[in-house]
């Protein structure tokens, strides 16, 4: 045995920071610190430079000024007298909008597709197969126009809905499927409090009601699970949950009267109810299918990495197939699975952006777009542009860190 | 030794952003070509014909200037812009000039640096719209979804307009011209609105043409003419009296058949003069005196290019109107060569 002990505490020699390892990566990062630094001020100073001779300068004042374009999609409150970032807030909102449908869909699309292409059925199995190779290997920009395209030339015009024998009718009297858009019955209250029928403060007492029958039906669950724990007998939750549920949203409904809106042909176009515009529907349905390929396959990559054997010893212990799969097989795919889905979802985010293909609003289309054109603010409209597509990528990103290290594998 | 080329390389980027800022005009010779920005496909302003080869009224104005400054009228590089990346292409020095149907506004002028150098077509905001509408004036728009091709001035007016008539639209911002007019056809949209002559020259372009008619307002005033980078004042003087010699070989009756007889044998001193038989104004823009003649002889004079892209004889069929002389009660006024 020998003993070890601490190396003779030299002085420190300058040559050490390149001979001596404990100092060499250190120097060497400073030095490659150094390189990107000065490399990057370069750049900046060019640009200042070059901005400067061309006469331009750099500044965020425009973003106050009114936009004086309209947008055909709006969330919130907007007209062209609003300022150019009420436009970009308008534009934020519909990018949100569309990637928060399309990462939703994508996912169911993705699971379904990914389980199937592993069925013992061949033509499913197939099937599948021939979805995920055709809709991953071509680019989801001409998705986004096949779709549109095939929507405005398929799809009966409002015009059509019109005279005493139209050649197009609507469905059941209360959605009408346009080449413009679908059109909806949108829900109001005629006894809403706060005055006004379209008051949000409604919704968020009716959101209020809906979170407190999901806290409600959890705890029914938990206690079944405590009752399951000691007597080995579950109580049926079915029913009681089903009441939570219902129950007390429908109750407030009936006291503050809804009532629903429904689409009528007016002038031009429908009037009155919910219109989801024909490039809402291209952008979202483009994104989701062609994303949803994607998805399937990291879905088929989780479940074969899980060993066989333990599909196996489910079986063995008698659970039937789909609980295998819901049960056992899923839970332990999920944690291969969510950091490329990670991915996958900031690629719809970002792929959003090509919406201007189909005059959707998004972010890039008003303030990258419009309002760039309009203010010839190039640089500024860009570099806000990267600024929200970073933070909107990290926050997503950071979320879904934090429901895979839920995931993980516990180790104690 | 890296060292010293990296420097190198450092000093050639220096020295060539240097160049850029010297003068369009030294840049221009040297290159042999004129780069000039056109639309990516307007029928009578700018596009390829058959064979490749650009044509039209914009078109027409970058081979006067090519022919002018190089005395060659195909050494024009033409590339196409959109509305979106006209500007961009123009200010960053990609292209030398801009001659694309771009309408002459104060914030264009002066925030973003560009310097027209005159009207080549008077023009005008208008509505294109199907017969089946039955809809005879854009006031009775109401409701209606309007098309419009993004990053123009039309998306500022059209809201203006209907903001001042107090009824409602649905815009429906599109790229370019021909998904515009895809979206048209297909019903998507109720109206299309773009400049006048713009919805003439792409009717011209439609299977059938009388089945749509263009709504009597004019909503806007739209000037459109080439423009060139702020701050380089004397390449803007050379486009600017080039479009003038067009302009004024017009009202002078020297056309593209008669402009040599003219130079040899003319006695009206201000053709003459025009023309470089007498004075020497070609030097005081820096060419020789030959090069409003170079010019007018590429695609003729103002008239034979307006007859020849848009007149009533082609396809588009645009009525001269404001677009005549001023002797003939038009706008078209070229000032004095002197």
């Amino acid at each position: 045995m020998s003993t070890l002990s601490d190396p003779p505490k030299g002085s420190f020699r300058l040559s050490m920071l390149l001979n001596d390892t404990r100092y060499r990566s250190m120097t060497l990062q400073v030095i490659a610190a150094i390189i990107l630094v000065s490399a990057l001020g370069y750049l900046y100073s060019n640009l200042a430079t070059n901005l400067r001779e061309a006469g331009l300068n750099i500044s965020f004042g425009f973003l106050g000024s009114s936009a004086g374009y309209d947008i055909n999609q709006t969330l919130i409150d907007y007209n062209s007298q609003s300022t150019n970032l009420r436009a970009a807030f308008v534009g934020i909102l519909n990018t949100l909008l569309v990637a928060f449908m399309a990462c939703i869909t994508a996912t169911i699309l993705g699971v379904f597709a990914g389980v199937l292409r592993l069925s013992n059925n061949w033509l499913v199995r197939k099937l599948m197969s021939f979805y995920v190779e055709i809709f991953r290997n071509i680019p989801v920009l001409i998705w986004i126009i096949i779709i549109f395209t095939i929507m405005t030339a398929v799809m009966p015009g409002p015009r059509e809905f019109r005279g005493d024998e139209p050649t197009a009718s609507m469905f059941m009297d209360l959605f009408a499927f346009t080449n413009r858009g679908v059109y909806t019955p949108a829900p109001y209250f005629t006894r809403g409090f706060g005055g006004g029928e379209g008051s949000a403060l409604n919704w968020l007492l009716a959101l209020a009601v809906l979170v407190a029958s999901f806290f409600g039906a959890r705890f029914m669950t938990k206690r079944a699970n405590v009752v399951q724990e000691a007597t080995g007998i579950r109580p049926n939750t079915l029913w009681t949950n089903l009441a939570i549920w219902l129950l007390p949203i429908t109750v407030f409904c009936l006291i503050l009267g809804l009532a629903w809106d429904i689409p009528v042909l007016k002038g031009f176009n429908f009037g009155g109810g919910i219109k989801i515009g024909g490039p809402l529907i291209a952008l979202w349905l483009a994104l989701s299918v062609y994303t949803g390929a994607f998805i399937a396959e990291n879905v088929r990559a989780g479940i074969q990495a899980v060993s066989q054997g333990q599909t196996e010893a489910a079986a063995a212990l008698g659970i039937r197939p789909r609980r295998v799969m819901s049960l056992v097989v899923l839970p332990q795919a999920l944690r291969v699975i969510i950091p490329p889905l990670i991915s996958q979802y900031l690629n719809i985010t970002k792929n959003s952006s090509l919406a201007i293909v189909v005059g959707y609003a998004d972010i890039t289309a008003t303030l990258g777009g419009i309002t760039l054109n309009q203010t010839g603010r190039a640089i500024e409209c860009v570099l806000l542009l990267m600024l929200f597509y970073l933070v909107i990528s990290l926050t997503i990103s950071t979320a879904m860190n934090v429901y895979n290290s839920s995931m993980k594998l516990k180790e104690r | 030794m890296k060292k010293s080329i990296i420097l190198g390389a450092l000093t050639i980027a220096g020295l060539s952003a240097g160049a850029a800022a010297a003068g369009t005009l030294d840049d221009v010779k040297a290159r042999g070509t004129l780069n000039c920005g056109v639309s990516t496909g307007l029928a009578g302003f700018s596009a390829p014909d058959a064979n490749g080869e650009w044509m039209g009224f914009d078109v027409a104005v970058c081979r006067a200037v090519a022919a002018a400054v190089l005395g060659d009228a195909t050494a024009v590089e033409f590339v196409p812009t959109t509305g979106k990346t006209r500007f961009t292409a123009l200010s960053s020095g990609e292209i030398d000039m801009l001659s694309r149907n771009t309408t002459w506004t104060f914030s264009r002028d002066t925030d973003l640096k560009f310097d027209f150098a005159g009207v080549n077509y008077y023009d005008g905001q208008g509505f294109l719209a199907p017969k089946a509408l039955g809809v005879s004036s854009a006031k009775d728009l109401d409701g209606a979804t309007v098309c419009i091709q993004t990053g123009t001035t039309t998306e500022l007016n059209l809201a203006d307009f209907f903001r001042a008539n107090n009824i409602s639209y649905e815009p429906v911002p599109i790229e370019t011209n021909a998904e515009a007019i895809q979206q048209y056809l297909a019903g998507a949209c109720d109206v299309y609105t773009t400049d006048a002559s713009g919805l003439a020259s792409s009717r011209a372009t439609f299977e059938t043409p009388g089945d749509h008619v263009l709504l009597p307002e004019i909503i806007s005033k739209e000037p459109l003419g080439p423009l060139v980078r702020h701050g380089d004042n004397d390449w803007a003087d050379i486009v600017r009296w080039t479009l003038n010699a067009l302009i004024a070989a017009e009202e002078l009756g020297v056309s593209s058949t008669n402009v040599s007889e003219m130079a040899a044998s003319t006695n009206n001193p201000e053709v003459a003069r025009l023309l470089g038989a007498e004075g020497d104004l070609g030097a005081m823009i820096g060419l020789d005196a030959e090069w409003a003649k170079r010019a007018i002889e590429a695609q003729g004079n103002y008239g034979e290019v307006f007859a020849k892209n848009i007149g009533e004889e082609t396809p588009i069929g645009l009525a001269r109107g404001l677009n005549a002389q001023w002797t003939d009660g038009g706008l078209l006024y070229a000032p004095p060569f002197r």
